[in-house]
């Protein structure tokens, strides 16, 4: 196990973590507001495609990324208007929103299987390039991963040291009170739902073309569940977010190490420990009536809501 | 301290309503209602449960839109379609539960209500500006708590704060006392007092006689929601606005002699019996409680003491985390709910809909639910519903109560299905029965009919527990009254040993001298 | 005051809900296919077109509606994994989950036990199955009975650990030597019978039976009275001394056996195989059926009937339209939202 190996799992878990550090801080504003949405893999994968395909029409993948952020904004906003405006069950829509999802990014991504296109080009900060080749090489890192710690700490500024931050947690804890205080509630989670898809969508972008660079159904393979149960560890807190996002892609890096040092673990049974941990830890906080929840959570969770 | 109560017509009133009326489906909340606010006034709103003082107050808060009526504003006509314009035009109101969010600050909660909040917060600000009002009117709070951890009458003042930081001028409180303990009563009306004197207008909506011709100059009293009077404070007395509440004489409660039988077996025992407290839950700490059948043991204590947890620790919901537990002589302290109902134990709850019944199912199936196993018959695949009816007739007859058997639970009004629950716990002649505030939100005739189905327990030799916050009512119908403290029992006496004012510095510990008596 | 209502008119007043159901559930499944038409249309599609080989390769053939059958069947069994724990106000959407467990277990029986004849090994698979079901969703439900964990969590993060434990077994041990993600196929005698010339098994005979006694259950039975009652009001319910903790354990892990006995049914009746991710969205699809029919057994066997219309549909539109099979859950979905979006036109009881 050496300092390169070391540094490559650290690498590989920043590339695969980013998106996922992304569509769980979407997913923290959304459930800070009280709302949670079982349609992320949904979202994710129509923001995928749909960036995928924009990036390989015009060429260009900020356009890609782009146009992947609005999307998931926009499909964050059927769930919205169904749970907010129609007052719909958040569960059932979500996952209505999933099967959505599954449909339309196969319907858009359908004449794009097997495309190419340029990513999100990548480099080194200044300064990393004076290392030799082998570890510069390992940090060579696109725009995206660059600005998702920055994008944490401005989620977490927004939420504890703005107004309409306060507002959005009011709405979350008790929306009855945050209607009390003149606010209207329903809008704010309407924004709060938006802002969490266009941050999803940017997951989402990372994904189909800064990462994986090509587009097949199904290709975010359960990040959206991840996301939620990455909610949960990070007890909706934007900063822990980050260290659970590298802990829970890591797992899959951490096989590669353990094999290069000649340990065989099945990387099913690796995959398996961020969930695990997940529950153990629940558990360990003294159980959903402790933790840090948004009080109206709790009533989606219990079907009261 | 001379009162400033403008009278004459120098000075107009600063709200007016005028004919307000508000129908929910069913009753008639408000019916044409007048009512004219001052400045530097205590204008106190009295009237029994269900008068519609609430109502009436939330449709001045934008709560409610009234079905018909006008409100003005320093003489203009002013409507209000929200609590943001309330709060625009300067009114607040302290709700009986607080709008408060526990998971936030103090800091936070004000700053949340703050109409000026600057888009980036500064809650160091906020705190500043918190202590600048709290200091004046003795509301000191620690801005940086969180709201979770102070007591009921902390987060009362952060209610308060919290509408005077906002800029109210007028404050409208509901039922402020109720969970306060009679010296934190005074330092509150204290404080109204002196906002009064700045020039504050104040609506007191209450229920409580003593409070009202304590420190309101007028007072405006609804029944069935009508003004059935309004008048000044030096035209009042108890005797008039008695009657203005209820339109004749309050029945009394008719006892029989108090004489219980000192058998040689408590019905309930417990010994130096302690629990554990989760999340917001107070500890019993070493509680020894002793009640023999034919016996009424009152609960006195403020909200939060731990009257929940004793009465679920008698039920069996709540677990000994060390003491036990016995019932005529043998050992409960493992039994589950369930063995302990089949021992004769039965519990009328407060808000029966909420804790004791199913609101879908009709009260006929409501009435099995206690006992499923007696009623069940092929080993559980068939049930026995004639038999459920039979006992509910003959349990509801003997009670002199008369209800629908298929009507759902929900659509009956509280003190209809306070009368359900009654009519189930006591169909089986129960040895002992837990009566935790089984009074509260009920109008008169209900509360009476639940006090008398008391007061047969007792006679037909059971051994009664009465959690109540009523004073009046534990001093009646007791045969002895506990104090409960902070999860212990620290007073023990007989109703005529003690009186409510000593009672009621034993529930709160203080070592205040008596004010003298109004 | 209300008297009992007679027989006469409770059977009209039946019958007049239902109707209006039925029109209900038509105009808005109708507007749901306006909607896809659109999609239709746009990859340059007619809708018209679409919508008859749809309708007439699902109901017009013997073949086509035996297709219908086989793909209702998983979901009677999930709906009703998920409608059983609502009655008493659990969330079971950990179904995909169980449904794999299920399926796991089962397969060892399968592979394991291959020598018994099949009137022995079959309902041995099908107890492994709810074993293994049950199990997956034993954590959740104890951790609920201890008011710690919200079965809705627990059982949502148990989804994913479950086709990783398959993918392990199916990849290692239980690898087959002509395909990767599969195990080797079943002996005959483990495979569920199936009727005449079709691929519909007696698992829907099983399910069918299994609605209908959880139907009877749920109106006559005492346990069905306490059950509905925790479902009602579970404060109340504890105070009147239900045993509360036991019925969430026990009806969480007969969901899950329930679940698991779906799964046992995919790989034992439906492929005869254990694949890798063989389930895609089997689970939450039921989660869906259940709550559209509001935990009602006849409304879950009318939705899922409705639903694998769609879904078999979608097999004809991949091989005539060039529409990848994925596209059907568009339509599925289009149909779901239009049911959301109205919840005044379709009264929901909480856990009747």
């Amino acid at each position: 196990m050496t300092l390169l190996s070391v540094l490559g799992v650290v690498s590989s878990a920043v590339f695969s973590g980013t998106s996922l550090l992304y569509t769980t801080l979407g997913e923290i504003c959304g459930q800070r507001s009280g709302i949670v949405n079982l349609g992320l893999e949904g979202v994710l994968l129509v923001s995928a495609s749909a960036g995928f395909a924009v990036t390989d029409l015009t060429g260009s993948p900020y356009m890609g990324v782009l146009v992947a952020a609005l999307v998931g904004g926009l499909m964050n906003m059927i769930l919205g208007y169904l749970t907010i405006t129609r007052g719909a069950n958040q569960l059932a829509s979500g996952l209505a929103l999933m099967f959505f999802g599954f449909g339309l990014s196969a319907w858009i991504g359908r004449a794009y299987v097997g495309a190419r296109i340029t990513g999100l080009p990548r480099f080194a900060l200044p300064g990393l390039s004076e290392l030799p080749i082998l570890y510069s090489s390992l940090f060579q890192f696109d725009l995206l991963i660059y600005l998702s710690v920055p994008v944490a700490i401005l989620v977490w500024w927004v939420l504890f040291r703005t107004r309409w931050g306060l507002g959005v947690r009011a709405v979350g804890e008790s929306a009855d009170t945050a209607f009390a205080s003149g606010r209207n509630p329903r809008l704010i989670r309407y924004q709060a739902l938006f802002v969490g898809g266009l941050l999803a969508g940017l997951g989402a972008a990372h994904l189909s073309i800064a990462y994986a660079m090509n587009w097949t159904e199904y290709m975010t393979a359960g990040r959206g569940f991840i996301a939620v149960a990455l909610v949960i560890f990070s007890k909706w807190h934007p900063i822990r977010a980050i260290a659970g996002a590298l802990l829970f892609s890591g797992a899959v890096a951490f096989q590669l190490l353990l094999q290069s040092s000649g340990i065989q673990v099945s990387p099913f049974l690796l995959d398996t420990i961020p969930y695990l941990v997940t529950i153990v830890v629940l558990v360990a906080w003294g159980g959903t009536r402790r933790h840090s929840a948004p009080a109206s959570l709790g009533r989606v969770y219990q079907g009261s809501e | 301290m001379p009162i400033a109560s403008p009278l004459g017509a120098a000075s107009h009133p600063m709200i007016s309503l005028r004919g307000i009326s508000k129908a929910f489906p069913g009753v008639v909340a408000n019916d044409g209602i007048d009512l004219d606010i001052h400045q530097s006034e205590i204008h106190a709103i009295l009237g029994e449960n269900g008068a519609g003082k609430s109502t009436l107050m939330k449709i001045l808060y934008g709560f409610y839109r009234a079905d018909s009526g006008r409100i003005f504003l320093d003489g203009r006509p002013f409507s209000v379609h929200s609590p943001s314009d309330a709060l625009a035009a300067h009114v607040g109101m302290v709700f009986q539960d607080f709008t408060l969010i526990p998971a936030f600050s103090v800091a936070e909660n004000i700053g949340l209500f703050l109409r000026d909040l600057s888009p980036v917060i500064s809650l160091k600000d906020v705190g500043r500006r918190i202590q600048e009002i709290s200091s004046r009117y003795t509301l000191a709070v620690d801005p940086g708590a969180r709201v979770s951890e102070l007591s009921i009458g902390e987060q009362q003042k952060v209610e308060i704060l919290k509408l005077l930081i906002s800029d109210a001028r007028l404050l409208i409180l509901d039922e402020p006392t109720r969970v306060l303990a009679p010296h934190e009563v005074e330092a509150l009306l204290g404080t109204l007092k002196s906002l009064r004197a700045d020039g504050y207008a104040i609506v007191l909506i209450t229920h409580k006689l003593r409070e009202v011709l304590g420190c309101a100059d007028r007072i405006t009293v609804l029944r069935h929601g009508r003004v059935s009077g309004s008048l000044l404070r030096k035209d009042a007395d108890e005797t008039r606005l008695l009657k203005l509440m209820f339109g004749k004489e309050l029945p009394r409660l008719e006892f029989g002699g108090r004489a219980p039988v000192e058998a040689n077996l408590p019905a309930l025992e417990l010994r130096g019996v302690s629990t554990t407290a989760e999340g917001a839950e107070t500890a019993l700490k070493n509680v020894d409680l002793r009640i023999y059948p034919g016996e009424i043991v009152g609960v006195a204590g403020v909200s939060g003491s731990g009257q929940r947890e004793l009465a679920d620790l008698i039920l069996g919901i709540k677990a000994c985390a060390s003491g036990s537990k016995f019932m005529f002589g043998e050992q409960v302290t493992r039994d589950s709910v369930r063995s302990l109902r089949d021992r004769g134990v039965c519990f009328v709850p407060e808000n029966p809909l909420v804790m004791a019944s199913v609101p879908f199912m009709s009260v006929l199936e409501n009435m099995a639910l206690t006992r499923t196993r007696r009623y069940a018959r092929l080993g559980g695949l068939r049930f026995d519903w004639h038999a459920v009816n039979e006992d509910f007739l003959q349990s509801s007859s003997a009670l002199g109560f008369s209800l629908p058997t298929h009507a759902l639970a929900r659509s009956l009004s509280g003190g209809n299905l306070q009368r359900m629950v009654i009519v189930r716990e006591t169909a089986h002649l129960p040895r002992l029965m837990i009566a935790s505030y089984l009074t509260r939100g009920l109008d008169a005739q209900s509360t009476i009919a639940a006090r008398s189905a008391l007061l047969r327990a007792r006679e037909n030799g059971a051994g009664v527990l009465l959690i109540s916050e009523d004073l009046e009512e534990l001093f009646t119908v007791s045969d002895r009254i506990v104090v409960l403290r902070g999860g212990c029992i620290v007073a023990s006496s007989k109703p005529d040993e003690t009186d409510v004012f000593r009672v009621g510095h034993l529930m709160t510990g203080s070592e205040q001298q008596d004010a003298a008596s109004a | 005051m209300q008297p009992r209502p007679d027989p006469a008119n409770r059977a009209k007043s039946i019958g007049a809900r239902a109707i209006s159901g039925l029109l209900r559930y038509g105009s808005m499944t109708i507007m749901a296919f306006l909607l896809f038409g659109v999609i239709l249309l746009i990859s340059g599609n007619s809708p018209i077109g679409s919508y008859s080989d749809l309708f007439s390769s699902t109901l017009g053939s013997a073949r086509g509606f035996s297709e219908v059958l086989v793909a209702m069947t998983p979901m009677l069994l999930t709906a009703l994994a998920v409608a059983l724990p609502s009655r008493i106000g659990l969330i079971n959407v950990g179904v995909e989950g169980q449904l794999y467990m299920g399926a796991c277990f089962a397969t060892w029986g399968a592979l394991t036990l291959s020598e018994l004849p099949s009137w022995i090994l079959l309902p041995a698979m099908a107890l492994l199955g709810m074993i293994g079901g049950a199990l997956w969703a034993l954590v959740p439900g104890v951790l609920r009975a201890r008011g710690l964990v919200n079965e809705t969590i627990t059982t949502l993060l148990l989804n994913p650990v479950a086709p990783m434990i398959v993918s392990f077994f199916v990849f290692g041990y239980w690898r087959s030597p002509m395909d990767t993600n599969k195990t080797a196929n079943f002996a005959p005698s483990a495979r569920l019978p199936t009727f005449f010339d079709t691929r519909v098994d007696l698992s829907l005979v099983v399910g069918l039976v299994l609605l209908g006694l959880f139907w009877f259950v749920m109106k006559s039975t005492r346990w069905g009275l306490e059950m509905r009652a925790i479902g009602g009001n579970p404060q109340a319910a504890v105070r009147n001394g239900i045993p509360y903790r036991t019925y969430v354990i026990s009806v969480l892990c007969l969901g899950g056996a329930v679940a698991g006995l779906a799964g046992m049914a995919q790989v034992s009746g439906f492929y005869g195989v254990l694949l890798a991710n063989f389930s895609r969205g089997t689970g939450f699809m039921g989660f869906l059926i259940s709550w559209l029919a509001g935990g009602n057994p006849f409304g879950i066997v009318v939705t899922s009937f409705a639903v694998a219309i769609i879904t078999s549909g979608g097999n004809m539109l991949q091989l005539t339209r060039d529409l990848p099979y994925a596209v059907i859950n568009i339509l599925l979905a289009f149909t779901l939202f239009v049911v959301l979006a109205r919840p005044q036109l379709y009264p929901r009881r909480k856990a009747a």
